[in-house]
């Protein structure tokens, strides 16, 4: 094996270029004879343009054009990439989404107008003297007023602002209500899953160049997935077909859900790009992209778990409502449904499941995928609801949860909600999670406390989650109006080295060095032999890019799928180099060897042969050695995982200090621990975030006030301990090549029910009477709550 | 516009800004060191610190004028000639500081001004140094690890892992 194979530490081969400037990011890229757009946007929520005077501002300095909707009635809206059936067998309503307002804005951050001038001074100087005229309206931002009959509307053509109302698994409607009747226990929880915004520290950037000698586009753009945006703007937005459309997505500086969506300002910077027959340049500063980014999360829910008289769950019925914002972003109809519904079985052998989904239009940004998309809001309120279960009942929290596990012979596990478990072992995370934290020792961590004046709690969430996503033709039936495999080719040089061209995106994650473990691994030469190419349509086959945790569970079975058929041709060539039979040609530590003789050829003599093929077997083999798979999952990878934070809160403050946090993930088999770890220190400091300081706040008049660092609490390094983390339980996935399950989103999904459960049970330990509080568990919040409990 | 000159990276460099040109837009645009990173507009991230006269500034606080004369050292300035990097480069690298990259140049230049100042931090005391660095990926675990490394000391009396 070679050392930078499969689970290797790998340094990674990308931070060299990052650590010393040498990163090639969206803003970095400027081109000769380069223009410069600023989006004008809507200052207020909801309001109707009667006129848009660009008069004035045409005439300042350097300004080239100023575009409205108006300049675009031919060209399509932003498209929405799920329909969602209501619960009655309708599809949802589905609004126009223009690239810039047309007729109404409908949130703060709405475009109405793009100034392109010289430089961005001139077209920002040049927005300021639009003269606009907007009658304001009554903003639409309560979703549960939103949906009564005589409500504003957001959207005046649709019906209401019910976007639609789904209901899963319909067929247990009744089942479920009876099941809640009848039970011995009942725990109820109302609570409110934070908006966020997920804050790449990249803001979006895009930058269209159009050639007109050959009529090509290219957009250069911050995204996670670069072949996603070429198909919905070329094919439904500008009508460019694909072969004169080139998206290249280059360094990208973090993602998190927010730079899979298809924006305006994409669609807006291509065009212009001709219309101008020079380049166009848009780079978002923070500020926009508070307003314009893809928000996350925001649900309301009311959740119920029924227990019998052993405490074993016999249902789950939960009530959601999810906030869709103003407009459709791309994937938004299936968070908080087939992302969310099909994960509130958990853990757990609960054999009635019911989710009632309501998604609300509101003059808001639009909500979209964040960081674990659907399965943290599943996570959270199944997780509380255990824990405020356990109280109400009196018994461990941790043994409530084994005693309701799914076990581990039980797999695989067919779920009430249509997802099929294939491995698992959550007594084992748990047992690890336990041990890692020294439960037994707790009480005598808590007296200590209790000395010093502070409340020690001990919160506990176990986690599933539902990634490598996804089975296409399963999410066609689902909504999905795309497929979701990925591509791989695997291009071998001839003198051995090798470069993969793969459709998933890196943007943080460090594909560049754990693909190439991978391979490395297949064919036994050095990880530096082999480079990883991503990020650019017109290089890489027709990709879907990363979201979903998805990356080595799709787009690494697709370069192992590659990978082999490259194995197999270069061992015909070997078998005809060694006069043997194909069936003998072994590969190991990148020698062919003839099994049971002492013949061999290294790697590269293989490949060589393959580009020079004097001595070759044309006559059943083509020369060369290239190969491409896609890869399409037969079923969602199911990573798991125990999570335990240890809080102490200041009673006279509320002040919440994290002590510990320690994760047991079973991620399946992994490439490349350091990385793996990296992934989930990550996803448990934005759990944190959500789950005690983040928090999207708009005003009465949807006016947000939370739209900068100044005053959206994004976690700091004094905000957030040092994490202990294990991967050592691993249930392999059983139906991808490599076994792996995928670890992006796991940190994001286990964290927050850990950290209030935690400091819940803080509070009741020093006889508080406070049985939940909404994230984010702010100083504020804790003490009031704390007052009234 | 004005034609300023300043020293960076050891270099003598001269080029034009306006009065309202920020330090970090005239290192960007004018000189092209594309190394410093804006990730926000009030100050907060951190992603844009280099070195004015061996402090550490965060570029976007200052004018491109203020720096008239001034010897600045940005992300470019770290590493040798020959590519070698600095002992908090190679930290960064050896504990995986960082993810996708974009606030590792301010990142690297606020940890290699800590050390200057204070040779042997503790955990607590890097954790405070970087209040004006914002991560989003690595939840800093992995940060501090390699800034604890990078001053000599033994990381693993603070990671528990």
């Amino acid at each position: 094996m070679p050392k930078d194979g499969i689970g290797a530490s790998t340094k990674r081969r990308e931070d060299i270029r990052f650590l010393t400037g040498n990163g090639n990011y969206t803003d970095d890229i400027n081109m000769h004879g380069q223009t410069y757009a600023h989006f004008l946007r809507s200052d207020i929520a909801h309001g109707k343009i009667n006129n848009i005077d660009t008069s004035a501002a045409s005439e300042m300095p350097g300004v080239l054009r100023i575009f409205t909707a108006a300049d675009f009635e031919e060209k399509g809206g932003i498209p929405c990439g799920w329909q969602v059936t209501d619960r009655f067998g309708e599809v949802m309503q589905e609004p126009k989404h223009p690239i810039l307002a047309e007729g109404k804005v409908r949130h703060v951050g709405d475009p109405i107008a793009v100034v392109v001038a010289e430089s961005l001074e001139q077209a920002r100087d040049a927005a300021e003297a639009i003269e606009l005229d907007i009658e304001e309206l009554e903003p639409v931002l309560n979703m549960k007023e939103a949906i009564k009959d005589g409500a504003t509307k957001v959207h005046d053509d649709l019906t209401s602002n019910l976007c639609y109302d789904w209901g899963f698994v319909e067929e247990n409607r009744e089942a479920v209500d009876e099941a809640i009747k009848n039970a011995h226990h009942v725990t109820t929880l109302e609570l409110v899953n934070n908006r966020l915004v997920a804050n790449p520290m990249e803001p979006r950037v895009a930058v269209g160049d159009y050639n007109r000698s050959n009529d090509e586009f290219t957009l250069y753009t911050t995204s996670q997935n670069p072949h996603v945006i070429r198909l919905l703007m070329g094919a439904f937005v500008l009508n460019i077909p694909e072969h004169k459309l080139r998206v290249v997505a280059p360094d990208v500086g973090g993602g998190f859900g927010t730079k899979i969506f298809h924006y305006a300002e994409e669609a807006f910077v291509t065009w212009a790009s001709k219309v101008l027959n020079r380049p166009v340049k848009w780079t978002s500063t923070r500020s926009e992209a508070f307003i314009s980014d893809a928000h996350g999360r925001d649900h309301v829910t009311k959740i119920e778990l029924a227990l019998d008289e052993n405490h074993m769950f016999t249902a789950v019925r939960t009530d959601t409502y999810a906030n869709m914002g103003a407009y459709l972003s791309t994937f938004a109809p299936s968070i908080p449904t087939w992302l969310h519904g099909t994960l509130m079985a958990g853990n757990y052998t609960t054999p009635l499941v019911y989710v009632n989904v309501k998604a609300v239009f509101t003059n808001t940004t639009p909500v979209d995928a964040y960081r674990g998309a659907g399965r943290p809001e599943a996570t959270f309120q199944l997780e509380r609801v255990v824990d405020k279960a356990a109280r109400e009942l009196g018994v461990d929290p941790a043994e409530l949860r084994r005693k309701n596990f799914i076990k581990p012979e039980q797999f695989p596990y067919d779920t009430p909600v249509a997802v099929t478990y294939d491995t698992g072992n959550y007594h084992a995370t748990l047992d690890k999670a336990l041990e890692m934290t020294d439960y037994a020792g707790f009480e005598a961590r808590a007296a200590e406390s209790k000395a010093r004046g502070k409340l020690r709690g001990y919160g506990l969430a176990h986690f599933i989650e539902a990634c490598g996503i996804a089975p296409s033709n399963l999410v066609g039936q689902l909504g999905a109006r795309a497929g979701l495999y990925e591509s791989a080719t695997v291009r071998v040089n001839a003198t051995g080295s090798i470069s993969v061209m793969t459709g998933s995106h890196s943007h943080g994650q460090g594909h560049e060095t754990t693909f190439a473990q991978v391979v490395a691994e297949m064919i036994g030469i050095p990880a530096d032999q082999i480079d990883i190419v991503h990020g650019d349509t017109s290089k890489v086959p027709m990709g879907m890019g990363t979201y979903g945790s998805r990356s080595i569970a799709v787009g690494g079975s697709a370069m192992v799928r590659a990978t082999e058929k490259i194995i197999n041709k270069a061992k015909k060539i070997a078998a005809h180099l060694l006069e043997a039979s194909e069936g003998d040609i072994e590969l190991k530590d990148g020698q062919f060897t003839v099994a049971g003789t002492d013949k061999s050829l290294a790697w590269g003599e293989v490949t060589l042969a393959a580009y020079v093929p004097h001595n070759y077997p044309l006559e059943s083999l083509e020369p060369g050695l290239e190969e491409t798979a896609f890869y399409d999952p037969s079923n969602f990878t199911y990573p798991s995982g125990a999570y335990i934070c240890e809080v102490e809160v200041d009673p006279d403050t509320g002040k919440v200090d994290i002590l510990s946090f320690t994760t047991a993930d079973d991620f399946g088999n992994i490439i490349n621990p350091m990385v793996v770890e990296g992934q989930v220190h990550g996803g448990v400091a934005q759990g944190i975030g959500q789950a005690m300081l983040e928090n999207v706040t708009y005003d009465e008049n949807g006016q947000l006030l939370t739209g900068s660092f100044m005053d959206y609490a994004m976690p700091r390094a004094s905000d957030l301990p040092m994490y202990s983390t294990d991967h050592s339980c691993q249930t392999p996935c059983t139906h991808n090549p490599l076994g792996v399950k995928g670890c992006g989103e796991a940190g994001a999904i286990g964290s927050p029910p850990a950290v209030v459960n935690a400091v819940i049970d803080a509070l009741q330990r020093g006889g508080y009477n406070v049985d939940h509080i909404d994230m984010p568990v702010s100083p504020s919040r804790v003490w009031s709550a704390m007052q009234k409990g | 516009m004005t034609t300023l000159t300043m020293k960076v990276n050891g270099k003598t460099r001269t080029g034009d800004a306006e009065g309202r040109t920020l330090l970090v837009q005239f290192l960007r645009d004018e000189l092209e060191l594309t190394g410093t990173h804006v990730g926000c507009d009030t100050s907060q991230c951190g992603a844009c610190v280099v070195h004015v006269n061996g402090k550490p500034v965060k570029s976007c606080t200052m004018f491109a004028n203020e720096a008239d004369g001034a010897e600045i050292v940005t992300i470019e300035g770290q590493a040798a000639e020959d590519g070698t990097l600095t002992a908090v480069q190679q930290a960064f690298q050896d504990h995986h500081g960082l993810q996708c990259g974009f606030c590792t140049p301010g990142m690297v230049m606020s940890a290699t001004a800590l050390l200057k100042e204070n040779p042997k931090p503790t955990e607590a005391d890097i954790r405070h140094y970087l209040e004006g660095n914002i991560c989003r990926c690595t939840g800093y675990h992995n940060i501090i690890k390699a800034i604890y490394a990078a001053s000599g000391q033994d990381v693993s009396s603070i990671a528990a892992e």
